[in-house]
């Protein structure tokens, strides 16, 4: 067993979780840029905006965005290793905590949705931990703001709805998210699973980088199709009209029940923001 | 372009068009959900307000804490359909102008037609750029809800569009 200290963790998690906020991923940068470049107007003069925001933010080591989310993180724990000084789920949210103190990131989680008290320091993240073979952890985190978080769908469509359902459906969730998730969007799809399943496979696809398309030859099709459908909606950077909309459409799939087509949306705004680090 | 400054008039109002650029200058209030919540409640209870809201600007925002050597942390607009239902309270004590990013619920639009107000939309994520428009910061209630307190702005030439106007004309309906 190689043996790793939760402190090392910690470390690294609250390093994470600082370079995520502050620093815009490369290729969400460069689809930007593209964008501006397309655009005229009032979608051009945001996109430039937001493009200075990004400068800014990485020279002023300030967040991109005040919304500084509520962490997702992605564990793959290899079988062969060992944490020793400590749980691995408290070394990660003290890196999330330490991170956003020294960060200066606002505190954006309540205690409980009922009760709704502001826990002061941004924790608990919400935590997914996969065993894997091998000796190493490889985490990655999303810092997910509401604002596109709230705009998420998902339906249990019958299976015989197939690609137009899916399409259909889509489609329809980002019309009705308008500009409340802070056009242009990346796109996050699950398809297959169960319920959670979908929903999950959904956040898996925001944390691919929009420059990287499914390996299967027919998603990723079906993914340059909802694409152009979508930027065809003429919602536009922050919905005042334009030819970005989305950046990039991700969708991942799994298996499903013979009586199941699971969909579900999850939206990610300008700055859908992550980073990650192996150890 | 137009600058717009509390206090704000009928008259300033009424020249303000669906999708023209502004510039707002001066104090803004700035409260987000659970503020907003407080305020209405206080009325409710035939209690005032913190502030006195005649002619006012409130900011839909929940900032960054200030890193040292700045007045305040990143500071872009919330979602604004989260303030919807206790928006027209307010505007019948004569709040006049709201700034934040998506659209408003056909209640809100109703309100700010009979007492004459202006929705703004600024950009979305933009939190350090917007930052920088901001001078001085003041808690002025609510502290104990930390990012959601009730603050008080000084800002300069901080950029809008006229989303919503006091006719009802819509920039997200195209």
């Amino acid at each position: 067993m190689r043996k790793v200290k939760a402190e090392d963790i910690k470390n690294r998690v609250c390093e994470a979780v600082i370079e995520a906020n502050i620093k815009l991923p490369p290729d969400i940068r460069k689809a930007l840029e593209k964008a501006r470049e397309e655009e005229e107007g009032t979608a051009r003069k945001i996109l430039e905006i937001l493009l200075t925001n990004a400068d800014m933010a990485l020279k002023e080591r300030m967040p991109l965005c005040q919304d500084t989310g509520m962490v997702v993180v992605e564990v793959k724990l290899g079988q062969e290793v060992e944490i020793t000084g400590g749980s691995l789920k408290e070394a990660i949210n003290e890196g999330i905590r330490e991170g956003y103190r020294k960060g200066y990131f606002r505190a954006s989680v309540v205690n409980d949705p009922i009760l709704r008290k502001n826990t002061g320091d941004n924790t608990p993240g919400i935590i997914h931990m996969e065993m894997v073979p091998g000796e190493n952890i490889e985490i990655i985190v999303l810092p997910k703001g509401a604002g596109s978080e709230n705009m998420g769908r998902v339906a249990m469509l019958k299976p015989l709805k197939g690609v137009e359902g899916i399409k259909e459906f889509v489609l329809q969730a980002v019309k009705e998210a308008g500009s409340n998730p802070c056009p242009p969007l990346i796109v996050g799809v699950g398809v297959g699973g169960n319920m959670e399943k979908a929903a999950y496979l959904a956040k898996k696809a925001l944390m691919r980088p929009v420059d990287i398309r499914n390996e299967r030859e027919d998603i990723k099709r079906l993914e340059e199709e909802l694409l152009y459908a979508i930027n065809a909606l003429n919602i536009g950077p922050q919905g005042l009209g334009g030819k970005t909309t989305a950046l990039a459409v991700n969708i991942e799939t799994y298996p499903t029940h013979i009586a199941s087509l699971p969909v579900a949306v999850n939206l990610g705004c300008h700055a859908t923001r992550r980073a990650g680090f192996v150890i | 372009m137009k600058v717009i400054k509390a206090p704000v008039s009928d008259e300033d109002i009424l020249s303000l068009k669906a999708g023209e650029e502004v510039l707002v200058e001066g104090i803004v209030y700035a409260a987000r959900d659970a503020a907003h919540k407080r305020m209405v409640e206080a009325l409710q209870r035939r209690e005032p307000l913190p502030f006195a809201i005649e002619g006012q600007i409130i900011y839909y925002v929940g900032p960054c804490p200030a890193p040292p050597g700045k007045v305040i942390g990143s500071a872009g607009p919330t979602t604004s359909g989260r303030m919807d239902s206790y928006t027209p309270p307010l505007l019948s004590r004569g709040l006049k102008v709201m700034i934040g990013k998506g659209e408003r619920s056909p209640e809100v639009v109703e309100a700010m037609k009979r007492y004459k107000a202006v929705y703004l939309a600024t950009i979305g994520g933009a939190g350090v750029y917007l930052a920088h428009k901001v001078k001085e910061v003041e808690t002025i209630a609510y502290e104990d809800l930390g990012p959601e307190a009730l603050r008080k702005f000084r800002v300069e030439n901080f950029p809008c569009i006229v989303a919503i106007d006091a006719a009802g004309n819509n920039i997200y309906n195209r």
